[in-house]
């Protein structure tokens, strides 16, 4: 990283598209699986947003905590769930990241850093400043992000955890992925602000707005905030600009997309854009990024076939993990 | 109640020392938080600066253990899913919702993650949170300021719901549950916050789950918890005086409920009545009624009795907030029904 700008450099840069790939090419081949009817599942897709995870979680380790959603896959991944455990637990598989008992709305891996997803919009939030309110009594060190999107800042768990978190001074980083979409709803037929960030006034905390699809912007932007809340400086509130290319979830045709909107969207789509961004600026040989997509093809192929492999829960777990001790 | 925690010593060494359940719950906290650095207090007003909790039970907690014990904005969603958040990353948090009706502002937070988080993670991540909160009519407080909704609760898998009658038993139940590694919800009864009772031995935690035989008796079993033990007390006494013997149990833990102390007591006696201060319908002595008439149909001798308020919110004025909650009469009635 550059010390003035803030600006990545070539190797982080070149990590972030690792990290893009692999959240592509999961994303892709969710998709195509459960079109296929090889796989059910519930999946909210997650392309078109590959960038904001990847560009953020390259500043984080995973002593580091993130808190997301259940359109959160990119999330996780780009925080380092390990793709067997993922791709098991979204199959409701024993050998799944939750034994098959969450789903791809509740992937939870802590030694990932990767403590929570849920399916409930607004909740990463609150359970966020509880992460980081643990590091800041134990000095630990840690930083929390909490991803949520649009829809979220209308909830009332957005409110209470920032005003929170800004009157506790707590190390987090509310990271909103404005994909311009609440479920159908358009961001501005719902939300009272033109821009998510304005609302981190309200609660004496700096509103960064970022185009979350510019991976050299994301970076700087959640760098800052990441660096501030580990030095004891308070939260931020980051909304990153983004756009989703699927419906809410797969198999909503997204029909209350504008067309031209959309069109717009794929047009600049960030993946490819980034790859060859790379290869425009010298960063990367083509050869190089080749391997990094082949290398991650090959984690999927093996993390789909031991999904596949993988034992069906035993019914005996719907008596384990209630409470601390089985139940009758 | 503003001295709570100053006789700690001399209540310990004196057996016939009596406390208020104030006084005892302020020692568990203490205790616990002196105990194990992560334990952490927090809660609306809980801090010395504003006034140490609206009830005083965590009066001076700030001043011995500093930001360990914190006030909260209003924001019951926020601060409790920051209590499950805590709770997840291995602090041992005890999150204070002033009145259990405040609960519904933070259901999300309560039963849609600090309950499901062990199952739905597999059992990686659990919530070792206690959320404490008093509540109770007859203090004139209306229908969103007393309600017993302990039910709720009990209707979500993964939480435990514990409502002491007493200041020894609240002692030893919140030890219990703030080292309980499950989130439980601790319902303390606001008018019998400052009745004395005896006080309880340091360091003795009372287990969760384990009900209490106040009384033994073979003709007729009583359950009770919090405010309806007591009231079952004078009730089950005078009927002793027309020999009539009752066993009197206090449920203490609601949830997960002792069944076996429950059943080899119901067993014996062959007559059960549950008494509670919740709404009657869909309420906990449903629950354990169906649960007696599941496993001892055969041995009973009189279908199972229930105790409990009208099924309408708690009025204001006093004549109908008596008429909501039973009366002394009601459970004896109930008792007597049983042998008729």
């Amino acid at each position: 990283m550059s010390p003035t700008t803030g600006a990545p450099d070539g190797a982080v840069l070149v990590e972030i598209y690792r990290r893009m790939s692999r959240i592509y090419q999961n994303d892709e081949r969710f998709r195509a699986m459960l079109k296929s009817g090889k796989l059910m599942a519930i999946y909210y897709p997650v392309r078109g947003q590959e960038v904001i995870p990847a560009a953020v979680s390259v500043s984080l380790t995973d002593r580091d905590y993130i808190t997301t959603i259940y359109r959160g896959v990119h999330d996780m991944l780009a925080k380092g769930v390990p793709s067997r455990l993922l791709w098991a637990e979204i199959a409701g598989k024993a050998g799944g990241a939750c034994k098959g008992k969450g789903g791809a709305m509740h992937i939870t891996h802590p030694p990932s850093g990767c403590m929570l997803t849920t399916g409930v919009v607004g909740a990463s939030m609150p359970i966020a400043c509880g992460l980081a309110l643990a590091s800041q009594i134990r000095g630990d060190g840690r930083v929390t992000v909490a991803y949520f999107g649009d829809g979220a800042s209308n909830i009332g768990a957005f409110h209470e955890s920032l005003n929170l978190a800004s009157v506790w001074k707590l190390p987090v980083v509310f990271v909103c992925q404005n994909n311009q979409f609440a479920e159908h709803t358009a961001y501005a037929a719902c939300t009272s602000v033109a821009r998510v960030s304005d609302r981190a006034a309200a609660y004496s905390m700096p509103g960064v707005h970022v185009d979350g699809n510019d991976p050299a912007a994301m970076y700087a932007a959640a760098r800052a905030a990441i660096e501030r809340a580990r030095s004891g400086g308070g939260p931020t509130l980051i909304e990153a600009m983004t756009f989703r290319f699927h419906g809410h979830y797969f198999g909503d045709a997204g029909h209350y997309i504008p067309k031209a909107q959309l069109e717009a969207a794929i047009a600049s789509d960030p993946y490819p854009k980034f790859r060859q961004s790379l290869l425009q600026q010298a960063l990367a040989t083509a050869g190089e990024l080749d391997a990094i997509d082949a290398q991650i093809k090959l984690e999927i192929d093996d993390a789909v076939e031991f999904a596949q492999a993988s034992p069906l829960p035993d019914v005996a777990e719907l008596r384990r993990d209630v409470y601390d001790m089985e139940i009758s | 109640m503003a001295n709570a925690a100053s006789s700690a010593g001399n209540a310990a060494a004196n057996p016939s020392a009596t406390v208020t359940t104030v006084q005892a719950l302020n020692w568990a906290l203490h205790d616990a938080l002196e105990a194990d650095p992560n334990v952490i207090v927090f809660g609306e007003d809980v801090a010395d600066a504003e006034g140490g909790g609206v009830m005083g039970v965590t009066a001076k907690l700030s001043t011995q253990f500093g930001t360990r014990v914190r006030s909260t904005p209003i924001s019951e969603m926020g601060f409790v899913g920051a209590g499950v958040g805590a709770a997840m990353a291995g602090m041992r948090p005890v999150v204070e919702i002033m009145l259990m009706n405040f609960t519904a502002v933070c259901m999300d937070m309560i039963t849609n993650h600090a309950a499901k988080l062990r199952f739905m993670s597999g059992g990686q991540t659990s919530v070792p949170l206690v959320l404490r909160m008093t509540t109770g009519s007859g203090m004139g407080a209306g229908g969103q300021h007393s309600d017993f909704l302990e039910a709720w609760f009990c209707h979500t898998a993964g939480l435990k719901v514990v409502a002491p009658s007493n200041p020894r038993d609240a002692y030893g139940l919140m030890l219990s549950a703030i080292f309980d590694n499950n989130p439980v919800i601790f319902i303390e009864h606001t008018p019998s916050y400052w009745a004395s009772g005896p006080a309880p031995v340091r360091g003795e935690r009372i287990a969760l789950s384990q009900a209490k035989i106040v009384r033994a008796g073979k003709d007729v079993t009583v359950i009770g918890y919090a405010r309806s033990l007591l009231d079952s007390v004078p009730v089950v006494e005078k009927l002793a005086g027309e020999g009539i013997d009752c066993e009197l149990i206090d449920l203490r833990t609601v949830w997960p409920p002792d069944m076996d102390t429950i059943l080899s007591s119901v067993a014996k006696t062959g007559r059960a009545v549950i008494v509670h201060e919740a709404v009657r319908s869909c309420g906990v002595g449903a629950e354990l009624s169906s649960r007696i008439h599941e496993r001892l149909w055969g041995q009973l001798k009189a279908p199972v009795q229930r105790v409990a308020a009208k099924d309408c919110p708690v009025p204001f004025s006093k004549v109908l907030e008596t008429a909501f909650l039973y009366s002394a009469a009601d459970i004896e009635a109930a008792i007597r029904k049983t042998l008729t």
